[in-house]
C-alpha cells in the first residue's frame, strides 16, 4: 500500500542462533494506586526457534497478557521483549512480524475467506499474484480450498477456525500466537485440530506460541510448557517434567491429580535425595531444580505411581480405603493415611483382576522407583 | 392461537400507526401534490384550476411586456446553494462525529450512558433559542470576538453573523447531534477485536481505519448521513436568523411562498421538486454505499 512496507522487513535478523522471543524481566502492570493489578510480574522466558511453546495457567494468570506482550497490542511497563535478538518491546503490532490467531477468530465480517487469508500480505504491500498464489497454498494447507469464495458468517465453527489460522499463517510470522484457539470447539472437533496444529507447525516450522488453561491440551501438544499463576512463571519444561517433576504445590495441582505428603529430608546428592516418611520409611525422592532446605518437606506422588495392597506391614504407607471410583480403564481408590491424609491411588483395570479392595478395608501402598518428587516450598 | 387469527391480530396491532402515517402523512403530501398543478388565488390560497404554471415558473421567468417566457437559473441556484450547504454541513459533521463517536464507543460501559445524555443536551432546548443564542456568540460584539479581541488574536471584530459561515456554523451545530447517535451506535457494536487484527496482519492506523472500521460502520455512517443532509437542505430557522437572508435557501423560499409572495402552488410545487431532489439523491447515495460494503 505505501511505499515502504511495513512489518517483517523492519526487523532484521542480526543473530541465528538466538532464541525465537526473549523475555526479560518483564512486568506488566494495569491501573494505578490501590486498584493496580500486576497482570505480568518479572516474567523472564526463552522461547526455542520451531518450537510449540505453551503458556498454561487458570484464567487471570496474566498467560493471555504476556501473549499480547509479544504480540504488541500492550507494551511491557518494565523489561524488554526481544525477537531473534532484536529489541521489539517499543514496536507497534503492524511492525512485529509475528501474527495472532484469536480467541474468538476476529475474521473480518465483510471480506471473503481469501479475502481474510490475503488481507496480511496486502498491508504489506506484496504484489497481487504472489498474493493469490499464497492464499491458495494456505487454503490448501488447512484444506478448506472449495469455500474460498465464501464470507465468513457463512461457515462454521470449525471452518472460521481454519481460516483464523490460515490468515495468521499467511505472511510468514516468525513466531505464531495462538490465544486459546481450540477453546470454542466442542470436544471432538477440538481433538481434530490439536491433531492439525501439531501437523502445521511440523509443516510450516514456524515457532507457536499457544496458550490455554487446559492441561491435557498443554501435555498432548507441547514441546515445553510455561506453567504460571499470579503473573509468575512457576516452572518452564517438557510436558514430562511439568507432570513428573513438578517443583511447585501449584504446578503438581493444576497439572493432573496428586497426593501430597509431608516428609522429613535426609541426605541429598545434586537431584536426588532420600525422605523419611511419618511411617518410618525411607525412600528416594528426586529434588527440584535449586535444591531444598532440610527438615520439613512436601512430596508428591502421582495416582499411577503408587500401588494398593493388601498386605500392610514395611508398606510405606497405610490407611483405609474410603471411595472406589471405576473409570473404565482404570479405578481411583480414595485412600486416608493413618496420619490423617487423604490419598489417591490410580490403577489399571485387567480382565483378570476381581475386586481386591473393599470400602472399609485397611491397605498398604507401594511406591515405586522415583514417584517422589520433593516440592520447593 | 390459529395463523389466520394470528395474523388478523397482528393487523390489528398496526392500525394505529397506519391510521397516523395515512393521516398526518399522506393525505397533506396529497393537498400538496394537489395544490401544486392548481392556480393561485390573489390572496393566498388556490383557485381550482388545473395548469402546470407553478412547475413551469420554476425554470421560466414570463416576460411582463410580451408574455413569452425565459429561461431563468434563480431557482435552481437557490436549490444548489442549499445543496452545498447541506453537503457542507453532512461532512464537517462526519468529520466531528465520528472521532466523537469513536471517543464514546471505547468508553468503559458503564460511562458511555453519560456521554449520550451529555449529546442530547442541546434537544432539551428550543431550536429557535439556541439559535438565537448562537447569534449572541458570533455577532460583532459577541462572545467569541470580545474574547479574540481580549487575546489581542485580532484586532478589531471578525464578521460572522448574517454570512455563509455563520449559516454553515448553525446548521453544524444543530445537526451534529444527529450524526453522533447513529455513529454511536453502529461503532459501539463493532467488534474491536477486529481492529486488533488488522493492527496484527500489519495494517497501519489508516489502513485499519479505511479498510475495517469504516466498511463496518458503513451502516452508521449511512443514517448519520440522512439524518444531517435532509434536515438541513430544507432548514429555515437557521439561515433565517444567522444568515440574514442575505441568500435564500430553499427552507426560507418555500415559506415566502406562503407568505409575502401569495403563491401556493408555486410552493407546493418547491416542496415537491425538494422531496424528488433528495429522493433521487437518497437513492443513489444508499445504492452506492451498500454496493461498497458488499465489495468489501
Amino acid at each position: 500500500m505505501h511505499g515502504q512496507a511495513p512489518g517483517p522487513a523492519t526487523v532484521a535478523v542480526n543473530s541465528s542462533d538466538a532464541p525465537a522471543i526473549s523475555i526479560e524481566q518483564v512486568s506488566k502492570t494495569f491501573g494505578g494506586g490501590a486498584d493496580m493489578v500486576r497482570a505480568v510480574d518479572d516474567v523472564s522466558l526463552a522461547i526455542r526457534r520451531n518450537e510449540f511453546f505453551t503458556l498454561l495457567g487458570p484464567s487471570g494468570c496474566g498467560k493471555t497478557t504476556l501473549l499480547r506482550l509479544i504480540a504488541g497490542f500492550e507494551h511491557p511497563t518494565h523489561g524488554k521483549l526481544l525477537l531473534e535478538g532484536v529489541d521489539i518491546s517499543a514496536l507497534p503490532p503492524y511492525q512485529r512480524p509475528v501474527n495472532t490467531v484469536f480467541q474468538n477468530y476476529a475474521l473480518f465480517p465483510h471480506m471473503t475467506v481469501a479475502q481474510n487469508i490475503g488481507f496480511g500480505l496486502e498491508m504489506l504491500g506484496r504484489p497481487k499474484a504472489e498474493i493469490a498464489s499464497t492464499v491458495d497454498a494456505m487454503l490448501k494447507l488447512v484444506r478448506m480450498e472449495e469455500l474460498k469464495n465464501r464470507r465468513t458468517s457463512q461457515i462454521s465453527g470449525g471452518q472460521q477456525q481454519r481460516v483464523a489460522l490460515a490468515r495468521a499463517l499467511a505472511p510468514r510470522p516468525k513466531v505464531l500466537l495462538l490465544d486459546e484457539p481450540l477453546s470454542a470447539l466442542d470436544f471432538k472437533l477440538r481433538k481434530d485440530m490439536q491433531i492439525e496444529l501439531k501437523r502445521l507447525q511440523s509443516e510450516t516450522g514456524i515457532t507457536f506460541v499457544f496458550v490455554t488453561h487446559d492441561q491435557e491440551e498443554a501435555l498432548t501438544m507441547s514441546d515445553r510448557i510455561a506453567v504460571m499463576a499470579k503473573g509468575k512463571v512457576l516452572q518452564v519444561g517438557s510436558p514430562r517434567d511439568i507432570y513428573d517433576r513438578p517443583a511447585e504445590r501449584f504446578v503438581a495441582n493444576f497439572v493432573g491429580d496428586t497426593n501430597f505428603l509431608s516428609a522429613e529430608m535426609g541426605s541429598f546428592v545434586a537431584s536426588t535425595g532420600s525422605v523419611r516418611l511419618p511411617s518410618g520409611v525411607t525412600l528416594s525422592a528426586s529434588l527440584p531444580e535449586g535444591g531444598v532446605r532440610s527438615g520439613k518437606v512436601t512430596v508428591v506422588v502421582r495416582p499411577e505411581h503408587a500401588r494398593l495392597t493388601a498386605e500392610t506391614a514395611g508398606k510405606p504407607l497405610t490407611g483405609r480405603l474410603e471411595n472406589t471410583v471405576y473409570f473404565g480403564t482404570d479405578t481411583h481408590y480414595h485412600v486416608r493415611l493413618i496420619s490423617g491424609e487423604p490419598f489417591m491411588v490410580r490403577m489399571q483395570n485387567t480382565r483378570d483382576q476381581v475386586a481386591r479392595f473393599a470400602v472399609g478395608d485397611t491397605v498398604g501402598i507401594e511406591l515405586g522407583d522415583a514417584a517422589l518428587q520433593v516440592l520447593r516450598d | 392461537m390459529s395463523e389466520a387469527s394470528d395474523i388478523r391480530s397482528r393487523q390489528l396491532l398496526t392500525l394505529p400507526a397506519v391510521a397516523v402515517i395515512t393521516l398526518f402523512g399522506v393525505l397533506p403530501l396529497l393537498v400538496i401534490v394537489v395544490y401544486s398543478v392548481l392556480k393561485p388565488a390573489t390572496y393566498g390560497g388556490v383557485v381550482w384550476q388545473v395548469t402546470p404554471q407553478a412547475y413551469v415558473n420554476f425554470l421560466f421567468q414570463q416576460d411582463i411586456i410580451d408574455d413569452t417566457l425565459h429561461f431563468t437559473t434563480d431557482y435552481l441556484q437557490i436549490f444548489a446553494r442549499s445543496t452545498l450547504f447541506a453537503a457542507l454541513t453532512t461532512v464537517v459533521c462526519l468529520a466531528l462525529g465520528f472521532p466523537t463517536a469513536y471517543f464514546m464507543a471505547t468508553r468503559p460501559p458503564g460511562q458511555r450512558n453519560w456521554w449520550i445524555l451529555l449529546i442530547t443536551i442541546p434537544f432539551w432546548t428550543n431550536l429557535l433559542i439556541r439559535t438565537l443564542a448562537v447569534m449572541l456568540i458570533i455577532r460583532d460584539e459577541g462572545l467569541l470576538n470580545d474574547f479574540l479581541i481580549w487575546l489581542h488574536a485580532i484586532p478589531k471584530p471578525i464578521v460572522i453573523l448574517y454570512t455563509d459561515t455563520a449559516i454553515v456554523l448553525g446548521l453544524l451545530y444543530s445537526y451534529l447531534p444527529f450524526m453522533v447517535l447513529p455513529l454511536y451506535a453502529s461503532l459501539e457494536k463493532l467488534d474491536f477485536r477486529l481492529v486488533e487484527a488488522g493492527f496484527d496482519l500489519y495494517a497501519t492506523r489508516g489502513q485499519v481505519l479505511r479498510r475495517i472500521v469504516l466498511p463496518l460502520t458503513k451502516p452508521g455512517i449511512i443514517a448519520g448521513s440522512l439524518l444531517v443532509f435532509i434536515p438541513a437542505l430544507g432548514a429555515y430557522v437557521t439561515p433565517l436568523i444567522l444568515g440574514g437572508g442575505r441568500h435564500l435557501l430553499i427552507g426560507d423560499l418555500i415559506a415566502q411562498q406562503f407568505g409575502s409572495g401569495r403563491n401556493w402552488p408555486f410552493g407546493c410545487a418547491q416542496a415537491l421538486i425538494l422531496m424528488a431532489m433528495v429522493l433521487v439523491a437518497l437513492w443513489f447515495y444508499v445504492r452506492n454505499a451498500t454496493g461498497r460494503v458488499q465489495h468489501g
